[in-house]
C-alpha cells in the first residue's frame, strides 16, 4: 500500500513526536517477549509495553482527528516510512542486553514522568487526559527501571560492567530528549506542551540520585546525536518498521 | 426529553429519556470485567455516564484503566450486546479520557468483591508512591495478614502486581493504586 505522509502543523507534530517515541519504544520492549531473563521481567516488560502502546494509540486516535483527514491511528502508526518517523533516536536503537534495555527505559522514564506531569496543565484538553493517565504509568515504569538500575550497578562485577557500557551507549542520545526546533517552541507558547529544557533540572537529579544508589558514574556530556525530530534516523528504525508494518503493506486494511 | 422509536415488534413506542437513560446504565452496569470477572465495570469505575442522544440512540461512556487495557474493546462490545439485547435503541459506546480514571473510582462493593476473589484492592491513591518510597501496607486477601511483600511491580495484567504473604506463604495479586 502507498506510504502517506502527514502535513505536520506544530501541534500535529507534537503529538505524532510523543506517539511515535512511545509506539518505538513499545515495540522494542515487546521484542524481550518471551525472551526475558525471568518470567516475572517478561511480564514487566510487556506490561510497559502495553502502557506505551496504549499511550501512542490515544495520541496517534488525537493526532488523526486534529488532521481532519479521516485517517486512523492505524493508518499513522502503519503507513508512514522512516523519515516520516519523528521519534527520538534513542527509542529505536536495537533492544541490545537486559541492561542496555534497562537503561534505556530508566533514561526514558526519567524524563517522561514529570514530562507528562507538567502535560496535564496542557491547553489541549486531550493532550491533558492522555498525560493524566500516561504520568501514573510512568511513575511504575520510572521505579522498575531505577531499582533494576541499582541492581545491576551495585550487583556482579558483569552486571556493572554491562550497566556502565549500557550508559556510556546511551549517552549521546539523551540530548535529543531536551531538545526544541520551532515548532516545539510554537506548541510551547500555545500552552499545549512542556518546554523539555524545564524539566533538565528534574532529570539530573532522578539521574544522579540512582547512578549514586547504582554506584554507577555518569558519563560525560559531550556531542550529542539529533535527527529523530526531523526523519533522519539511524538505520534501525527501517528494520524495525519493515517488521511492524510488514502485515498492513502486504494485505492493506487487513484486521482482525 | 421525549421522543419516538420504532418498537422491536412494529409498533410505536413514547418513552421518557431519563428513563431510558437509566435503563442504559441499570444494564451497562451489570457487564463483568472480562479479566475480573467478579467485577462489573461500574465496581470498577469504567462505567460514566449514559444519554439519549438527539437521533435517539443510547449512548454510554466508558473509561479506560491503563492507557494499554486490552480489554477496553472487549468491553465496549459487550456493553453494546447488552444494550441491545436489553431493546435499547441504536446503542453504542462512547471512549472518554477525561477526566482520567483512578482506583480511588472503584465502589466499596468492587474491593470486598475483589478481595473475596483473592485480589488484594488497591491502596487509596492519596499515598502517591515517590520513586523510592515505602511501598504501602498490603493485607493478604485470604488470611489478612500485613505481613506481606511485592513480589514483582507488574503482574498477569496491566492492573495488578504480584505479591506474597509472609504469614500464609500464599502469593497473591494485588490490584495496582492508579
Amino acid at each position: 500500500m502507498t506510504s502517506i505522509t502527514v502535513t505536520e502543523s506544530p501541534h500535529l507534530a507534537l503529538l505524532l513526536r510523543r506517539a511515535d517515541d512511545s509506539l518505538v519504544l513499545a515495540h522494542r520492549l515487546s521484542e524481550w517477549c518471551g525472551h526475558a531473563p525471568m518470567l516475572e521481567e517478561d511480564l514487566a516488560l510487556a506490561n510497559i509495553a502495553l502502557d506505551l502502546l496504549g499511550q501512542a494509540r490515544a495520541l496517534y486516535t488525537h493526532a488523526a482527528g486534529i488532521e481532519g483527514r479521516g485517517r486512523t491511528e492505524d493508518d499513522l502508526a502503519y503507513l508512514r516510512d522512516a523519515p516520516s518517523y519523528r521519534n527520538i533516536l534513542m527509542a529505536e536503537l536495537p533492544r541490545g542486553d537486559f541492561a542496555f534495555t534497562i537503561a534505556r527505559q530508566f533514561l526514558f522514564s526519567a524524563f517522561m514522568h514529570p514530562y507528562w506531569r507538567v502535560a496535564q496543565s496542557s491547553t489541549d484538553p486531550t493532550f491533558a487526559a492522555i498525560a493524566a493517565k500516561a504520568e501514573k504509568e510512568l511513575a511504575y515504569h520510572l521505579r522498575h527501571s531505577a531499582e533494576w538500575l541499582i541492581r545491576l550497578g551495585d550487583g556482579t562485577e558483569e552486571s556493572a560492567r554491562r550497566a556502565a557500557e549500557a550508559l556510556e551507549e546511551l549517552w549521546p542520545y539523551t540530548g535529543e530528549l531536551f531538545a526544541s526546533d520551532e515548532a516545539d517552541n510554537e506548541v510551547i507558547a500555545a500552552g499545549f506542551a512542556p518546554d523539555p529544557a524545564a524539566l533538565r533540572a528534574e532529570w539530573d537529579a532522578t539521574v544522579a540520585r540512582v547512578l549514586d544508589q547504582a554506584t554507577l558514574t555518569r558519563p560525560r556530556d559531550g556531542w550529542m546525536q539529533s535527527g529523530g525530530r526531523r526523519g533522519v534516523h539511524t538505520e534501525h528504525l527501517g528494520h524495525m518498521l519493515a517488521t511492524m508494518q510488514h502485515l498492513q503493506r502486504a494485505y492493506p486494511g487487513a484486521v482482525w | 426529553m421525549v421522543s419516538a422509536v420504532r418498537g422491536g415488534a412494529g409498533c410505536i413506542v413514547r418513552f421518557d429519556a431519563a428513563r431510558l437513560r437509566a435503563r442504559a446504565l441499570e444494564v451497562a452496569a451489570q457487564v463483568p470485567d472480562p479479566e475480573i470477572p467478579v467485577l462489573s465495570i461500574a465496581d470498577l469505575g469504567v462505567l460514566r455516564d449514559a444519554r439519549v442522544t438527539e437521533d435517539g440512540a443510547v449512548e454510554v461512556d466508558i473509561t479506560p484503566t491503563y492507557s494499554g487495557c486490552p480489554a477496553m474493546n472487549m468491553i465496549a462490545l459487550q456493553v453494546e450486546t447488552a444494550l441491545a439485547a436489553a431493546g435499547l435503541p441504536r446503542p453504542r459506546v462512547r471512549l472518554v479520557l477525561h477526566p482520567a480514571w483512578t482506583t480511588d473510582w472503584m465502589t466499596e462493593a468492587g474491593r470486598a468483591k475483589l478481595r473475596d476473589y483473592g485480589i488484594a484492592p488497591p491502596p487509596r491513591a492519596a499515598s502517591r508512591r515517590a520513586l523510592f518510597g515505602e511501598d504501602d501496607e498490603v493485607a493478604c486477601p485470604r488470611c489478612g495478614a500485613t505481613e506481606t511483600e511485592r513480589l514483582s511491580e507488574f503482574g498477569s495484567t496491566a492492573c495488578k502486581a504480584l505479591w506474597r504473604c509472609i504469614a500464609c506463604r500464599e502469593p497473591f495479586d494485588v490490584f495496582k493504586c492508579h
